[in-house]
Parts: C-alpha cells; sequence; structure tokens
C-alpha cells in the first residue's frame, strides 16, 4: 500500500511581522504570522534578547483576544443606573468631549478630584507624565496591590529589584534558591534560566507553602508557613554569621557595613556619623583614624569601635548572631526543622564560598583602586509574590537583599545581576510630588522614594493629600502608590472625596479589589441627594471585565496587536544584565471596530484638555498619535521614549529625535539593544566602566557609586520621628507601628493577619496564578480558558482528614470578615497550615462575554470576598489599612481561614446578579452555529466523507 | 486492517524531560496554534459553558509521593508516541491511520478517515483527538509540515512544540540512532518507555525526574567559636582576625 502523498512544506504565512507581546508584562518578542491581512499563528523571535524564540502558553494564544467576544466595539455612555450594564454607543466625539467636559471644570477648581489609576504599569511614563501635566496628586498604577514591598526593599537597599528588574548569572550560578515564585513577571526569562540550570544539573531550591510552578522541578522544597519568610531568611544569616562564613572583603567595600553609626543619645541617634564635609565614614584599619568612604586605598574597619560609636557591622552581628535568631528558636513557627535551615545555610555558604569563581576581566572601582579580576560568588536569588503581599513583606525582602549581600552574591558572577538602568541608588529616584494647584500641572512626577518625613505626601494640616493615603505615615515608602485603597477611600471621603475616577484596564470591581462585594457596593451606593458616592467613573479597557460594567463612560482600547507602544528605559524596559535593551509595538493588523489605542486617546484628552506639552499655543494637539509622542518626545534634551536609532538614526541613548526611528525598529524586529562594555559587566554600581557607560546612555547625567544599604538611614529617621526627634511628627496613634515597621536593620514581626488567629482561623490561605495566565489580561481566552477554566481549594492531607472530606465535597471557608462556599480537593504537598486556589480563574457570571453558566462564574470563585481591605476595628473610630505599614502594599497573604467540609453545592458562593452583556462585546450563548455547521457537512459531503 | 511499514529508515520522536517540565503549556498552545492552521482543530463553544475542543498535546500534573521525603508534583506532556508497534494504525479499517516509512511518524489521512474511533479505543496512551466539527481523528504529526519544511528557516525546522519550550524540556530527533543527540539524551539519563507492558513500543521517551536527594546532615557549619562565652567581641576577633 502507497502511503499518501503529504505536503511537506506548506508556505507558512503570507507575512511575518514582528512586534512585542503583550498577553502578559513578560514583554517577549513575537513574530505574528499574516494570512490574506489575518493573524494565523503567532511564535516567539528568536532574536529576541527576553525570550530568544520561545514562546509561553499565553503567547501563542494572543491569536485569540483578537477574536474575542468580550471585545468592546465602540465608545459607550452609561444609560440605566450604574452597574446594570445598560449602555449605548457613542462617537469618539462624545465621548472624549464628555470626558472633558467633566475633567476640565476638576482641572480648573481641584485637579485632585481626578483620579487616575492604571491597573497594568507599562507606559507609566506616559500616564504619569499625563497626570502630573493635570495636576492631580492621585496616580498611581497596580504595584501598590501587587508587588512594591520587592520593588522598593530591593531599591532602597540595592538599588534595583528582583521582579523582572534582575536576573541570576544563569550560565554560572551553581545554586538557586526561590522564595514564593509559583510563575513570575520575567516568565519566560526565568523559565529559560531554570532549563539552563537544569542542564548543568545546578541545585535549585525552593521555598514556597505551595508547591506549584516552578516549585514542582526543585531539588529541594521548603514547605514554609506563610508570612515566616523573614524568620527563616534571618535565621539563615544568624548560621553564616556563627560560622563566619560572610564575605568580608566585599562589605567592607561595596556596602555600607563599616560606616559608623551614630551612638549619642538625641536626635541623631542612628544615623550615620557625618565629618565636616558631611560625609559618612569609615575607620581606616591602616591608621585607625576616621577615613573618607570613598578614598582611594582605604581599607575600611567592619568591626571599629570609635568615641563610643559603632559600625553597622557591629548592630548586625549583635542583632543576628541573638539565641532567637538560631533555627532551633524559630523551627516550628517557620514550619521547617532546625537541621534543614542549617543545610540550607551549609549550602549556601559552601557554594558561595567554597566553589568560588574568578573572571579573567580587570576593572576600575569609582574609588580609584584597579582590580586585576571579578571574583563571584555562585549563589542566586529569585524572589516575589509570596514574601512581598504580606504587611511584613518590605523587611523580609530586605532580609533577603540582606542574605546575598552577605553571602557577596549581588553585581559578582555567579550571582545576581541588575538590569539598566538599574542598578541606580535610592538617591537618584526622585521624591513624591503631590501639592495640586487648580489650573497648574504637579511640581513633579507622583511616585518616588522617601528619605525624610519632611518629603511625605501630607497637606499643611498633615493629613493625607493622595486619596490612597500613599506616602502618608501610615505607610511611608509606598512608592507604588495603594490603589487597592482608593475605592474604599474615596467612598469613605477619608481623607477627603473626589469626583471622577479614571481607570485604565484596571479590574476593581472583581479580583483586584480586596473585600469585592462591598467595593461593588461601594460604586452604586448614592448620597441622600441621590448622587453617587463616587460621582464618575470612566474606563479604558478593551474587553467588558467586571469593573467596565460600573463605568459612566467606556473608551474602548484596542488588542496589543492593533496599536503603537514602547517599552521605554523611562518605565520598563526589556534590558538584560549585559544590556540595555528597549522595544515597540506597532499595529500588526488594523483594527475592525470604532476602538483606539489607549494612550492614543489619552494624548488626545491631553490636548483637548489643554495639558502642558500636549497641546501648542493654538490649541491643536501636539503630538498626532502615540506613535507621534513616541519619536519625538523628549524627557531631557537628547533623551525620549526610545533610546535607538536616534539623531541620524546612529547615535544611542542621546540624540536628537529621528523621524525614521519607528521604521528603522520595525526593521531590526521591534527592539534595540546597547550592550554593556566587558570591563562594566559586574560590580555596575561601583564600576567605573559602568558608570560612565551609563552616563553616556543617558541614565543620569554624572556617574552615581553607591554602597549597599545594609543600615538604612531613611527608615531611622522615621524611627526617630516616631521616637519623638524631629519638627514633623506622626499621629501618636502610629508611633509604636512606626518604630517598628521602620528598623534600619531587616527584622521579622508576625504578619498582622496572624492576630486573628487565635480566634478559630488556624490555617493561611493564599493564591497561586496559573502560568498559562500569570498576569494576563486573556484569562478568558477561547484556548486558555480550557486548560485552566475551574478552580478548586486545595487542603492539606492533615486539614483533609480531620474535617472527613470526600472527593467531590465543598468547603465553607471562614475569614474574620467573609465567608466563600467553594469545592475543595486534596493536595499532600503543601504546607500543613495552608490552604490555596488559582488566582484570576473565578469571574462574575456575564462577565468576559462569558456564557453565564460558564464553570468560571458557577463555580469558580475568589479569595478576595474574605479580605478586608482594612483591618479589624480597633475602638478609635479610624480605618486601619489591611497593608505593609512601610509600603502599604496589600497584604493578601495576611489572610487566616477556617474551613468546614459542607455537603456538594451547584454554584460557589456568594454570587452576584447576572452581568448583562456589554452592548458592543458580542453576545455569547451556547446555541450551536447550525449554519457554519451545516457549511461543514456539506464540504465532508462533497468530499465524499461520512456526515 | 492497516499494516505497519516492515521497517522505518529512521524513528523520529520527542524527548521529553520530566525533571525539567514546569507544566505551563506553551506547547500546548503552539501546537494548537500551528496546527490549527495547518489540520484546523476546531472548538466547540470555546467561550461557553462547556468549552472543548482539539488539542494534540495536553500537560497534566501528577502529584507523587516518593518513598521517602517531600511529596512532589510532576508535570507531564502527553502527545502520540509515534509508536513502533502502533495499534492506532493496526485497528484502522480504512488505511487512513499510517506509519511513514522513511521517519516512523505516525499520522492520519484525514481524507480517508470515517471518524470511527478504532484508533482512539486502540491506542493505550489516549493521544488521539476527534475533531467534534469535522468528524475526523487528529493526533500528533510531529509538525511533519514543519521539520521538512523548506519556507521555513532552517533552525525552525522543529515541532511548535519543542521550538517554544520555555525551558527546554523537550528534543526532538532520531531515536533510531545511538549517536543522535536525543539517542545521549536517553541513554544518559535513562529515558524510559510509557507504558512498556503494552507492548506498543513507543518512539518518544521521557527522562524521569533526577532522585533529589537532600543535602548531607554532616556538612554543617561548624561556629568559628563558643559565642556565648566570647561575646560578640571575641567573635569579631576571631572573625576579622583573618582578613
Amino acid at each position: 500500500m502507497s502511503q499518501p502523498v503529504v505536503d511537506l512544506s506548506p508556505r507558512p504565512s503570507d507575512e511575518i511581522r514582528q512586534t512585542t507581546c503583550y498577553m502578559c508584562a513578560c514583554r517577549c518578542g513575537i513574530n505574528v504570522h499574516l494570512k490574506s491581512g489575518k493573524v494565523s499563528y503567532i511564535e516567539g523571535n528568536r532574536d529576541h534578547p527576553v525570550n530568544r524564540g520561545v514562546l509561553c502558553a499565553k503567547g501563542a494564544s494572543g491569536i485569540r483576544q483578537i477574536t474575542a467576544p468580550s471585545r468592546l466595539r465602540a465608545p459607550m455612555r452609561r444609560v440605566g443606573p450604574r452597574g446594570s450594564g445598560a449602555f449605548e454607543e457613542i462617537s469618539w466625539d462624545e465621548a472624549l468631549a464628555t470626558a472633558v467636559g467633566w475633567m476640565a471644570p476638576l482641572r480648573a477648581t481641584a485637579p485632585e478630584k481626578l483620579a487616575f489609576f492604571t491597573g497594568r504599569d507599562q507606559s507609566q511614563s506616559l500616564t504619569g507624565w499625563w497626570a502630573q501635566a493635570f495636576g492631580t496628586p492621585n496616580y498611581a498604577a497596580h504595584g501598590g496591590f501587587c508587588s512594591v514591598n520587592m520593588a522598593a526593599a530591593g531599591i532602597y537597599t540595592i538599588g534595583g529589584a528582583f521582579w523582572e528588574f534582575g536576573a541570576p548569572d544563569w550560565d554560572r550560578t551553581r545554586l538557586f534558591v526561590m522564595f514564593g515564585v509559583a510563575e513570575d513577571h520575567d516568565s519566560n526569562p526565568i523559565k529559560i534560566g531554570l532549563g539552563k540550570l537544569k542542564a548543568r544539573g545546578v541545585r535549585v531550591i525552593a521555598v514556597n507553602p505551595i508547591r506549584t510552578g516552578y516549585n514542582a522541578i526543585a531539588d529541594d522544597w521548603l514547605g514554609i508557613t506563610p508570612g515566616t519568610d523573614g524568620l527563616l531568611i534571618l535565621s539563615l544569616i544568624h548560621c553564616l554569621l556563627e560560622a563566619g562564613k560572610v564575605d568580608l572583603d566585599y562589605l567592607a567595600r561595596w556596602t555600607n557595613a563599616p560606616l559608623m553609626v551614630n551612638a549619642t543619645e538625641g536626635p541623631e541617634k542612628g544615623l550615620f556619623l557625618r565629618n565636616a564635609e558631611s560625609q559618612p565614614f569609615v575607620i581606616d584599619r591602616r591608621t585607625g583614624q576616621p577615613a573618607p568612604w570613598d578614598g582611594k586605598g582605604v581599607e575600611p574597619d567592619l568591626g571599629a569601635l570609635w568615641q563610643g560609636h559603632r559600625t553597622v557591622f557591629r548592630h548586625l552581628a549583635e542583632r543576628y548572631l541573638a539565641p532567637d535568631h538560631a533555627p532551633e528558636a524559630v523551627a516550628g513557627r517557620v514550619g521547617i526543622p532546625a537541621p534543614r535551615i542549617r543545610a540550607l545555610a551549609a549550602d549556601l555558604a559552601r557554594t558561595a564560598f567554597d566553589e568560588a569563581i574568578v573572571l579573567d576581566q580587570p576593572w576600575t572601582d569609582f574609588r580609584g583602586d584597579r582590580h586585576a579580576a571579578m571574583p563571584g560568588r555562585p549563589v542566586s536569588f529569585h524572589a516575589m509574590r509570596g514574601i512581598s503581599a504580606h504587611s511584613n513583606g518590605f523587611q523580609t525582602a530586605r532580609a533577603l537583599h540582606l542574605l546575598q549581600i552577605l553571602l557577596g552574591a549581588v553585581e559578582v558572577p555567579g550571582g545576581y545581576r541588575l538590569k539598566p538602568p538599574y542598578p541606580k541608588p535610592m538617591e537618584a529616584h526622585p521624591t513624591p510630588h503631590f501639592a495640586a494647584v487648580p489650573g497648574r500641572p504637579l511640581s513633579g512626577p507622583h511616585l518616588g522614594y522617601v528619605r525624610t518625613p519632611e518629603q511625605l505626601a501630607l497637606k499643611p494640616d498633615g493629613s493625607p493629600a493622595r486619596i490612597d493615603k500613599a506616602f502618608s505615615w501610615e505607610n511611608p515608602f509606598s512608592a507604588h502608590g495603594l490603589m487597592h485603597m482608593v475605592i474604599p477611600n474615596a467612598h469613605a471621603g477619608d481623607p477627603y472625596r473626589i469626583d471622577t475616577l479614571f481607570l485604565y484596564m484596571a479590574n476593581m470591581a472583581w479580583n483586584s479589589s480586596m473585600n469585592t462585594a462591598k467595593v461593588m457596593e461601594m460604586l452604586t451606593e448614592r448620597d441622600a441627594a441621590g448622587d453617587y458616592l463616587v460621582p464618575r467613573i470612566i474606563c479604558a479597557d478593551a474587553y467588558a471585565s467586571e469593573m467596565v460594567a460600573y463605568a459612566d463612560l467606556i473608551l474602548p482600547d484596542t488588542t496589543y496587536l492593533e496599536r503603537h507602544d514602547c517599552i521605554s528605559l523611562l518605565d520598563r524596559p526589556i534590558s538584560e544584565p549585559g544590556a540595555a535593551g528597549d522595544a515597540i509595538r506597532w499595529p500588526v493588523v488594523a483594527a475592525d471596530r470604532d476602538v483606539r489605542g489607549f494612550q492614543s486617546v489619552l494624548l488626545d484628552l491631553g490636548a483637548r484638555l489643554g495639558l502642558p506639552g500636549m497641546a501648542e499655543a493654538d490649541g491643536s494637539p501636539t503630538y498626532r498619535d502615540y506613535a507621534d509622542y513616541i519619536v519625538r518626545h523628549q524627557r531631557k534634551p537628547g533623551v525620549g521614549p526610545l533610546m535607538g536609532f536616534r539623531g541620524d538614526g546612529e547615535e544611542t541613548g542621546r540624540g536628537a529625535p529621528n523621524p525614521a526611528q519607528l521604521d528603522r525598529y520595525i526593521a531590526q524586529g521591534g527592539f534595540f539593544q546597547a550592550h554593556v562594555p566587558a570591563e562594566a559587566a559586574f560590580y555596575k554600581p561601583w564600576n567605573a566602566a559602568y558608570q560612565d557607560w551609563a552616563v553616556a546612555m543617558g541614565f543620569y547625567e554624572s556617574p552615581q557609586p553607591y554602597l549597599f544599604a545594609l543600615w538604612s538611614e531613611p527608615m531611622r529617621r522615621f524611627q526617630l520621628a516616631a521616637e519623638g526627634h524631629g519638627a514633623l511628627q506622626p499621629p501618636d496613634r502610629l508611633r509604636s507601628q512606626l518604630r517598628q515597621a521602620m528598623d534600619p536593620l531587616p527584622i521579622w514581626y508576625p504578619p498582622f493577619g496572624d492576630a486573628a488567629a487565635p480566634y478559630g482561623y488556624p490555617l493561611h490561605a493564599l493564591t497561586q496564578r496559573p502560568m498559562a495566565m500569570y498576569h494576563s489580561w486573556g484569562s478568558q481566552n477561547g484556548w486558555l480558558r480550557q486548560i485552566h477554566g475551574r478552580n478548586t481549594l486545595y487542603l492539606p492531607t492533615g486539614v483533609w482528614e480531620e474535617g472527613g472530606f470526600a472527593e467531590g465535597d465543598w468547603a465553607r471557608v471562614t475569614s474574620p470578615t467573609g465567608v466563600i462556599e467553594v469545592p475543595a480537593a486534596h493536595m499532600a504537598a503543601l504546607n500543613p497550615l495552608t490552604v490555596w486556589t488559582w488566582n484570576a480563574i473565578g469571574k462574575r457570571r456575564g462577565a468576559w462575554a462569558l456564557h453565564p453558566d460558564a464553570p468560571e462564574g458557577t463555580t469558580g470563585f475568589l479569595l478576595n470576598h474574605l479580605i478586608h481591605e482594612l483591618l479589624p476595628e480597633r475602638g478609635d473610630g479610624l480605618r486601619w489599612s489591611n497593608s505593609d505599614p512601610v509600603t502599604g502594599q496589600a497584604a493578601w497573604f495576611d489572610l487566616r481561614v477556617r474551613v468546614d467540609r459542607i455537603a456538594p453545592q451547584d454554584a460557589s458562593r456568594p454570587q452576584f446578579a447576572v452581568l448583562p452583556a456589554v452592548a458592543g462585546a458580542a453576545q455569547n450563548s451556547s446555541r450551536k452555529n447550525f449554519a457554519k455547521d451545516f457549511a461543514k457537512s456539506l464540504a465532508r459531503t462533497v468530499r465524499g466523507r461520512r456526515p | 486492517m492497516t499494516s505497519l511499514p516492515p521497517r522505518v529508515e529512521r524513528k523520529l520522536g520527542l524527548v521529553i524531560d520530566l525533571d525539567t517540565c514546569v507544566g505551563c503549556h506553551a506547547c500546548v498552545t503552539a501546537c494548537k496554534g500551528w496546527n490549527d492552521q495547518g489540520a484546523g482543530l476546531s472548538d466547540q463553544d470555546p467561550h461557553g459553558a462547556d468549552p472543548s475542543g482539539t488539542f494534540l498535546n495536553r500537560v497534566h500534573s501528577y502529584q507523587v509521593q516518593p518513598a521517602a521525603g517531600a511529596p512532589q508534583i510532576v508535570n507531564f506532556p502527553r502527545s502520540c508516541l509515534h509508536c513502533d508497534k502502533a495499534p492506532c494504525v493496526t485497528v484502522c479499517p480504512t488505511g487512513a491511520s499510517y506509519k511513514r516509512a522513511e521517519d516512523g511518524i505516525v499520522l492520519v489521512d484525514a481524507a480517508a478517515c470515517i471518524g470511527c474511533g478504532l484508533c482512539a479505543w486502540a491506542c493505550p496512551y489516549g493521544a488521539r483527538e476527534m475533531d467534534a466539527a469535522e468528524g475526523v481523528m487528529k493526533k500528533c504529526t510531529l509538525c511533519v509540515d514543519r521539520i521538512y519544511n523548506e519556507a521555513l528557516p532552517e533552525a525552525d525546522r522543529l515541532p511548535a512544540c519543542v521550538r517554544t519550550c520555555p525551558t527546554g524540556a523537550r528534543h526532538f530527533g532520531d531515536l533510531s540512532d545511538p549517536e543522535s543527540e536525543v539517542s545521549l539524551l536517553v541513554a544518559e539519563r535513562g529515558g524510559y518507555d510509557l507504558m512498556p507492558e503494552m507492548g506498543t513500543a513507543p518512539v518518544n521517551r521521557y527522562l524521569p525526574p533526577r532522585p533529589k536527594p537532600r543535602p548531607a546532615q554532616a556538612s554543617l557549619l561548624a561556629p568559628l567559636l563558643d559565642i556565648q562565652a566570647t561575646g560578640i567581641a571575641g567573635w569579631l576577633d576571631r572573625l576579622l582576625g583573618r582578613l
């Protein structure tokens, strides 16, 4: 029998267009194949630095986002009561005129009454600039309910963060430890890296209460009790110090360990001693005398005692060598036996010191000292939400950076490396700007890094200047704002009322808010006069999310394949440790409906409002659209959104705007890289060659060498204030919280949620995000929901057995503030006190154009109903945010619950009214498409096949 | 009934590393995407109450409790194993299912498939998927329309799942050649046949999770000295004396 003939070389497509994925925040390069002008296939771009050709489950499914029935079709205005889902289509002119009609009077009288918050934190250099020009202090992205603890702790400690702002030296590291990471922003790079480690047989250790995601392939898994990572890390530090396994040379040269801490009682206590030039100083081992911290040839004495003052190193040794940090003292609370903690410490020490590596690369440090080679400590770490989303997350993230530093494993071969424009010292970041003046722009950027109490965003009367109370005494270092508090605060009129809430890609009426059911009520509650307490809501989005149903005005966005975008060094670029990188998106297909890219709409609004920088003197728009802005906007002379092909097309970093810039990017695959010179590739914060390169690139105007901050002076300044020093004083009710949380050396304290434990809430409840949906706006995707369309609550063996659970049972989950009823399942690979479910599966029935009986809506569920945005009342009449007291990060993972078995149910509880399909988004019914079926049947019949 | 070729010239197949697969499903949608435009892989009610669709590659996650140590999660990608003794071929009443003599790839000739489903019944791996819209059986083609495709750059002449796998857990090659990279990998890592007792002689191999020994307790760190006795000062002297 002869074999059928198969076409082995079908033409894959008519054309490939290369752009940047936006199925999540990873920013991979993609090849978008087109057939007859339509997207036919999406694959990874082999030349792209982020993904090197690979692509995740979301990326290949992007093709289904264009055709998603949930896509909005045209601008819309609410015509029924808010939240009823009754809308009518209007023209763009009418939509923009409506928005301007609401916003212009606010700008003229009280700019702070516009609150502009974006769910996605890319394009922040545009959205922030717009909000600054408008003049409202109320702007941020979603970092406050995501992982600002990681970002802020990193910036304050090492001048860069985990997140995607750095990476392990995957090719050289010999031990990799993950804390609280199932999947992450840097999704494909981490997977590529893990693959490299596995191929080399490198040991991977996972610290996580739940063994999902990356933890599955770990060689060792430590199922830690949630919220105790800091305790574990400080115990590892105890072991390393006890054995003398710390990198003394690294500490003396590159960190503030040898700086002298003022011991004199009074307003300077705990700050660094300073010399006549107001510079901190060290004691030189050669002379025993004070010497400049940055002096050439100085050999700082880590153990110095000088006139009763001690070094940072002495302070930290005293703290962490204390017996309360010994493994045996913390094992019970952490849920990991002491010998395993000691074994992990030994693993770290052996790899860092016994397997040390050296790169044969001479370099010169900022002091002018020449080094013959680059020694490396091949131990690397990664951490994310698991440690970050707790009320002790900032200090825990600081503790992890301290551990890395003590091992000498940051910015060295084999260790953790930062990606340009990081490393960058906290001092090189702006401070918050917040003073609203009618008709005027804000004097500077909203978000920044506070160094002293004087920089808090407070009004003259001491009340918070921002609606989310960011940069207030409640959370002084809230570098990403507190988006999760905007609606509750606006509803409560605390600290004041707003008029218009303007949201972009933010699902605050569902899984991005704590206490979701109540937030939905807040959005529809009216005052005595019948007006909504949150008077106006504008939503910009591409899809009919749960939040869009609460909009008064909908500005429909395009998909990522239909618009321009830039992934800029001014916000979140695609750099690698060895190269600065940026990228673009461009319309690889045209939108088939009356939608507009949000960034272009924002510029249009800015022009109509006459905002500085967006409108010419004659009122005409400065920029035609976002693409025009990307090319022509300059943040400072010669520095714009994109670094590549500037000036005559050959200039990098700095150079005049080049009208052909976008064409050059497109021709090169949609991205640009500038490689770090070999001599500058490691030790970047202290490397003269790197500092010079960074200045040439336009990252900063002069070299910015700095020391890693084991001891945080900004934190100590807040502690001093809490102790009563200084002119600016916190409210008395916050003094003890500040004294604890703002400790200048990393500490551990129990997560605030633990206070509920003794009252019948023995368990921790967490969420994990499935890789195929991590950080995606596409969980309604027709392919992806076939992979993850249902979620259950996973119970550890002990809870399962003691509760008498059997397969098919459901669980009633009770927290101090809420109850849910959900399907349950058993999972052995769990911390024995932890229950969990997948995040972002559960949807409100009718939302996202899914059928009302879709499992996401019927049995799917959120834990959000169990989590209150406020801590339990303390009888003082005040509202205490359920957030980290340093940064305001939403403390999602502090949640404590109890679980009871219930009989199988038809639907999870709570349930809400089915959302009607938003006009414009297609109505989805399960009715079969008979016409299509008939056509297929006919085709088969004609070809002579069985129907 | 359909005959298997008396001999195959090569045995192309996949080697899948279960020690490295993180269960991300990248291979699942890359496969779906590539084959949807070639073979057409239908979805039924993709935004409805009970969505289903044709996927030629799926990933399952299993909990495993080793004799000693912590419970593990093993992610297990599942697709056609292109068996030497493919029961799906011999059971086919029309000759639609066949194994290629030149490379061993098992394919379905859609024009000859009557959608009877016998092959799915015969396959012990559940690796065949009935396309509900077309009434035709679909299966992994090992991307036969990619691996020889002269319209693709040479580097891309790989199955879509292998090209996209972010961790590099999927390998493609000729398992009849003992010197091929995939054969060497199988030899080195103890690659195994899935369910050998079924007598299907699968070509694809799985590399088992590596044993995960706990670190030796013997190597624990020794304290520099008795800190309780010497105090921090004594500890510092000992520590810094070595500087």
